[in-house]
């Protein structure tokens, strides 16, 4: 009985210190202070994030930002030169590349934030169930995702895209597939770590669930290197699809993919190769705002990841 | 114990036979052989996930080849030809022990052993990386030293942004810039083809172009981080030259991990051969991926992306080895 009531007791203790600490660590350094801290650090990913919110704007209010209807042919406009009327200029079939651009980011925006949430949704939860449970679970897990990360991504999107065929909805699930394994490793060691803790071993001790345990315990703590690989991962899944795209086993015609756009434009590279190029340069400002903004965010939120 | 079933079967086997002999003389051997062991599993993973793949396609590959207007008793017919009428199991290990005999398959379209397609375009694709890798260290690594020892100067902001710029920057849109400057503008080389020295320099720095800009980074922050150790400060303080101490002490040091990373970027440069040949019309095995994914030739699919995967591991096998070999700390097992 006197056991049981001291171990209650120090069951206590723990969990107290752990609150305490933990309202320390807050208070040191929340997140505004994480962003003052970029800010002072670390102008140009702030100028990135300036620019990132700027397309996304562009890209929701499309309609209304864009001189022309995007789909809207002209053949007696086809192929002019840019000039007032039409700033970068008309493609082949006399659409504006302008607003072809500006409604391609929406494919690129898309592409780059929902696959990669979904392939990062994959790689926590197999990562978390692959440190938390050990054993059996981990090394089937880890040594899927030795295999996946075995393939050159593009090469297995490519085997994705020729089972399932073209098309914006199966780079998807392409994407969403296929990059899971990298987050399960990071994920996986994070739980590790942290389920050696005192407030694991606390919730554990006094009979919490293991999902609980794993998604408010062990999750809260992984999500500031989630919040940076996110970030990185943007940038790599945009050029995945502008990849695929390009190569032609993504998106489909008359859709405004950026990819697509600069594959088209390529027959006409030495007559017309702004029709190539500004597309290719939209891509790059948008990979290159990202991979800014990602490493700003790496050194300041999570310096851990980059000794990984 | 299960965790790392593979290690420690390797461990056993290294340490229970003849082996072990060997391995004791020399730890590194011992290493090499665990390495080797631990990747077979992951190599028939691959394969495998390949082949399920592949196969799941909705639609028979023998109508997709010969059009829908075939008798179906030739449909058949072919199918037992081809072994297609087999369980999915029995046709992958007739598959794998084929391939240990170095056989492929035959492709549908063109109607000829993959092996010796893939062998025919595979000479081009390592021409093409080598070249590129080339310039990939001579470029990534040059300006990563000049990045360190100018660090947080103009010089190094420059070389840094242009190496982000170089990670960025979408490959096709390298090459096509390129293409233009050099090939139509400056007219200096062909714009595409891969039959003469001249016509496989553009391809080649579009492909290393990316991977300098990685290597460079690299290059400069552990040079940096090096350059802070004691030793450094020694070497400083019995009177060496700077490039003294930086050449002869502080990047033999930073290029450890340089090196395991541009064997590494094998991988990445695979990946991105894929679009260069297909811009420059590179007869490499990338294009034939490509063709393949085209003409919906499963086969020759199945063994452009095997046999990329595979030398892929084979890469990263080095790259590792390579790093215990070179690092005198862990060659003598301390």
């Amino acid at each position: 009985m006197t056991k049981k009531n001291g171990g209650a007791d120090m069951l206590r203790e723990a969990v107290q210190e752990q609150e305490f600490s933990e309202d320390q660590i807050r208070e040191s350094d929340t997140w505004l202070d994480q962003v003052k801290t970029l800010v002072r650090q670390n102008k140009l990913a702030v100028f990135s994030a300036i620019l990132i919110v700027l397309i996304i704007m562009a890209a929701v209010f499309a309609p209304v930002v864009a001189p022309y209807d995007h789909l809207k042919q002209s053949l007696t406009d086809r192929l002019q030169h840019p000039s007032a009327a039409h700033w970068l200029g008309t493609d082949e079939l006399g659409r504006d590349v302008l607003s072809r651009i500006i409604f391609g980011a929406r494919i690129s925006l898309t592409i780059g934030l929902v696959p990669t949430l979904i392939s990062m949704a994959i790689g926590t939860v197999l990562g978390m169930c692959a440190g938390f449970y050990g054993g059996k679970i981990d090394f089937f897990i880890m040594r899927l995702a030795d295999v996946m990360l075995a393939f050159p991504s593009l090469l297995l999107a490519m085997v994705v895209m020729y089972t399932m065929g073209g098309g914006l909805i199966n780079i998807f699930i392409a994407l969403s597939l296929v990059n899971w394994a990298s987050t399960a490793r990071v994920v996986r060691s994070q739980t590790l770590s942290l389920k050696e803790k005192e407030y694991v071993e606390a919730a554990r001790s006094i009979g919490v669930k293991k999902w609980t345990i794993m998604f408010r315990h062990i999750l809260p703590n992984c999500l500031p290197s989630l919040i940076v690989l996110f970030t990185l991962n943007i940038p790599s899944a945009i050029l995945s699809e502008a990849s695929l795209s390009f190569l032609g086993v993504g998106a489909q015609p008359p859709s405004a993919s950026w990819g697509l756009m600069v594959v088209r434009g390529k027959k006409y590279l030495f007559t017309e190769p702004w029709l190539s190029i500004a597309p290719s340069v939209a891509i790059m400002v948008i990979v290159m705002a990202f991979n800014f903004l990602g490493d700003g965010l790496r050194d300041v939120i999570d310096p851990y990841l980059k000794e990984q | 114990m299960p965790q790392n079933g593979a290690i420690d079967f390797a461990a056993f086997f290294c340490e229970n036979r003849i082996l072990f002999r060997l391995g004791r003389g020399f730890p590194v051997f011992k290493k090499v052989l665990k390495r080797i062991l631990v990747s077979i599993p992951v190599l028939v993973g691959v394969v495998l996930l390949i082949f399920i793949m592949l196969r799941i396609v909705p639609g028979d590959p023998v109508t997709t080849m010969m059009g829908e207007h075939v008798n179906p008793v030739v449909i058949e017919k072919i199918k037992k030809e081809m072994g297609l009428e087999q369980p999915l199991y029995i046709q992958f290990f007739k598959y794998v022990a084929n391939a240990l005999k170095g056989d492929f398959g035959t492709s549908y379209r063109l109607n000829r052993n993959v092996t010796q397609i893939i062998l025919d375009a595979f000479p081009n694709t390592v021409k093409l990386s080598l070249l590129a890798a080339l310039v990939a260290w001579i470029i990534g690594i040059v300006a990563g030293i000049v990045a360190a020892i100018r660090q947080n100067r103009l010089l190094d902001r420059m070389f840094m942004g242009c190496a982000l710029m170089g990670v960025s920057m979408p490959v096709f849109m390298t090459a096509l810039v390129l293409q233009y400057v050099f090939a139509f503008r400056l007219k200096w080389f062909p714009v595409s083809g891969f039959d003469s020295f001249r016509a496989m320099i553009l391809p080649a720095i579009v492909l290393g172009w990316n991977s300098a800009g990685s290597i460079a980074r690299m290059t400069r922050s552990n040079l940096v981080e090096v350059m802070q150790d004691d030793y450094i400060r020694t070497a400083r303080a019995k009177g060496l030259r700077e490039h003294g101490v930086i050449l002869g002490h502080a990047l033999k040091n930073a290029m450890l991990p340089v090196v395991t990373m541009m064997a590494l970027q094998i991988s990445s440069m695979l990946s991105g051969a894929v679009l260069t040949e297909s811009v420059f019309g590179v007869p490499g095995i990338g294009r034939l991926a490509v063709n393949a994914i085209e003409t919906r030739d499963m086969p020759l699919l199945q063994g452009t992306v095997i046999f990329t995967t595979v030398l892929i591991i084979a890469g990263n096998l080095v790259a590792d080895l390579l790093y215990n070999v070179l690092d005198p700390r862990i060659r003598e097992g301390a």
